[in-house]
């Protein structure tokens, strides 16, 4: 009995430690925010808001903010738009080579980024589409469309098909029929699918490094090379406002889906 | 009716819509014929594979293409079709350097990784406790957090104003700072803290097969922890632990913000002359020439992974079998 709780000792020590080594960073982000000095320095001088001012007033930051939303909202709209009929393709028609052509929608998520980053960087380059809005889309375009066919695929084979076949054999034409049918069913997979493509674009780091230069310089990137050189708290401060705008985008979909759930159902 | 689905990706909403009416059979009707796609399927993965084409194969087939010319001196490039870059690269032992040390760096992230993630994994996998999926949130927490913040936080633990090292003198243990960042220590200590939330993700996926049944089982037939762990949970898990190796493996040895800022410009992988050679010395034969070599590496571990996934395959269809 006293082996059994030693061990059982020993494995909540274990554990603890474990999970104090996988939060460590982000718990020090999160302390170094409030701090005051502008020296990265342990221990803090002394805790305040100035970080977070800083973050404001930093004009890299925020035009990276604006180029990186700008690309993101692109990046997921285009995503989806080009996604949900291939999805809709691989689950709801049988054709030879479908098998090869979903897993070729898969596949870039096998090619690391840092290659593909110097690919897109090799064929935007002489065009020249580097350093635009149109090259950066384009460049996050083939990493976020394989999660949108993915998500919205998922959605597609859990609904039920005979719902469409029902709609369809009441007369609803194929357009009325993906519009109140399919597309209502799918909607959780499609907003899924969208956010994961927008948050993947808004944190995309190496791609981006690639294709940016001076001009539309991405948020991932602009903080990168601020970090190279200065050490202060203010990129702690920068990452806990992007958690918790994140968090506060997720939470107001979720919302914004429910909320239309039961408006739909009432 | 009339809206053509190859116009382009930026049309493709209307374009789904309206093409569905336009083929007689509806979509979710379309009977399984054994010929290739039909107008419509063509129709609707147009927008798709075009994206697809532009932002990815293309892409990697100018790389495969770069990789074949030479640069000249001045920074030209002469278009060409010889392996000279190939042997250059090859032939110098920097890049083996840089080679050499990409691997060390994905054996060891992924060597540690494994063993501070697979008790966790093995615990969310096995526990009952009511706050089982406060924990699981809280181990993929990270991922919330983008991998440049996450560095910052090691550079502020490892640095020499650091966490570790202000601690370690206040409390009077060591004189001098320890060299925990700038260096491929540092490296090593933060990449596996980053591929750990991946790590323990992969391997509660893969932990299918454990069933807290067949512990019990074991126990009570009079078997000693340690032969219960040897024997049913080790090997029950083995494939989930193996396709987390793969995943981390291959995401470290494409890591590049990590290796850049906690490597501070002393420690070369692949990933970081890849860019220093594409964007630094503008020597874009070479960046292609090391891109092919990253690839290579991809290849002969994958080629790894699927031989080790099949001996396993066999190890577990054998007494299976046996005893049933």
């Amino acid at each position: 009995m006293n082996a059994r709780r030693l061990t059982s000792t020993v494995w909540a020590v274990v554990l603890t430690v474990l999970y104090l080594f996988l939060l460590a960073p982000i718990l020090i982000v999160l302390v170094e925010s409030f701090d005051t000095s502008s020296y990265l320095r342990f221990p803090p001088e002394g805790f305040g808001l100035d970080a977070y001012r800083q973050v404001f007033a930093n004009e890299a930051f925020r035009e990276g903010f604006r180029v990186s939303g700008i690309t993101a909202a692109a990046t997921a709209l285009l995503a989806v738009v080009t996604g949900v009929p291939a999805a809709l393709a691989l689950t709801r028609l049988r054709f030879r080579g479908r098998a090869a052509i979903e897993a070729a929608f898969l596949s870039p998520l096998l090619v690391p980024h840092i290659v593909l980053g110097l690919a897109l960087l090799l064929i935007l380059a002489p065009i020249p589409l580097t350093d635009t809005y149109v090259g950066l889309i384009l460049a996050h375009l083939g990493v976020t469309v394989p999660y949108v066919v993915r998500t919205v695929s998922a959605s597609l084979v859990s609904a039920d098909p005979r719902a469409e076949e029902a709609a369809r054999t009441l007369g609803a034409s194929g357009l009325m029929t993906f519009w109140r049918i399919t597309l209502p069913a799918i909607r959780p997979g499609l907003l899924s699918g969208g956010i994961i493509a927008f948050l993947l674009s808004f944190d995309e780091t190496v791609i981006s490094l690639f294709v940016s230069g001076q001009h539309t310089v991405p948020l991932p990137v602009a903080v990168l090379q601020y970090v190279e050189y200065r050490s202060d708290p203010s990129v702690a401060s920068l990452s806990v406002l992007l958690v918790l705008l994140s968090v506060v985008v997720v939470v107001l979909v979720e919302r914004g889906l429910g909320l239309r759930r039961t408006l739909r159902s009432g | 009716m009339t809206a053509d689905p190859a116009d382009g990706p930026a049309r493709a909403p209307e374009d789904t819509r309206a093409a569905r009416p336009a083929t007689a059979p509806p979509a979710v009707k379309a009977p399984p014929r054994g010929r290739g796609p039909g107008r419509l399927a063509l129709a609707l993965l147009a927008p798709g594979l075009l994206a697809l084409l532009l932002t990815y194969a293309l892409p990697l087939v100018w790389v495969v293409r770069m990789s074949l010319n030479e640069s000249e001196e001045g920074g030209a490039i002469r278009q060409t079709l010889s392996a000279a870059t190939f042997g250059h690269v090859l032939g110098s032992g920097h890049y083996w350097n840089v080679i050499g040390q990409t691997v060390e760096l994905g054996v060891l992230v992924t060597f540690f990784t494994l063993l501070v993630s697979y008790p966790v994994a093995l615990f969310l996998a096995r526990t009952t406790s009511r706050w089982r999926s406060l924990l699981i949130a809280l181990a993929v927490t990270p991922l919330l957090i983008s991998s440049v913040a996450r560095t910052f936080g090691w550079m502020a633990i490892l640095g020499t104003q650091g966490v570790i090292n202000k601690t370690l003198t206040g409390a009077g243990l060591i004189d001098s700072p320890l060299h925990l960042a700038n260096n491929f220590t540092g490296v090593v200590i933060a990449s596996t803290e980053i591929y750990m939330p991946f790590a323990i993700l992969a391997m509660i996926s893969g932990f299918g097969r454990l069933d807290p049944a067949l512990e019990h089982a074991a126990a009570s037939l009079g078997a000693p922890r340690r032969t219960v762990f040897r024997r049913i949970v080790l090997p029950l898990t083995l494939p989930g632990v193996l396709t987390a190796a793969l995943l981390v493996f291959v995401l470290s040895l494409s890591g590049y913000v990590t290796p850049r800022l906690i490597g501070g410009g002393r420690v070369f992988v692949l990933a970081t002359e890849i860019y220093d050679e594409a964007i630094t010395a503008l020597d874009w034969p070479v960046a292609a020439v090391l891109s092919m070599l990253l690839l290579a590496v991809f290849g002969v571990v994958i080629t790894l992974y699927l031989r080790a996934q099949r001996a396993l395959e066999a190890r577990f269809t054998g007494p299976r079998e046996a005893g049933s």
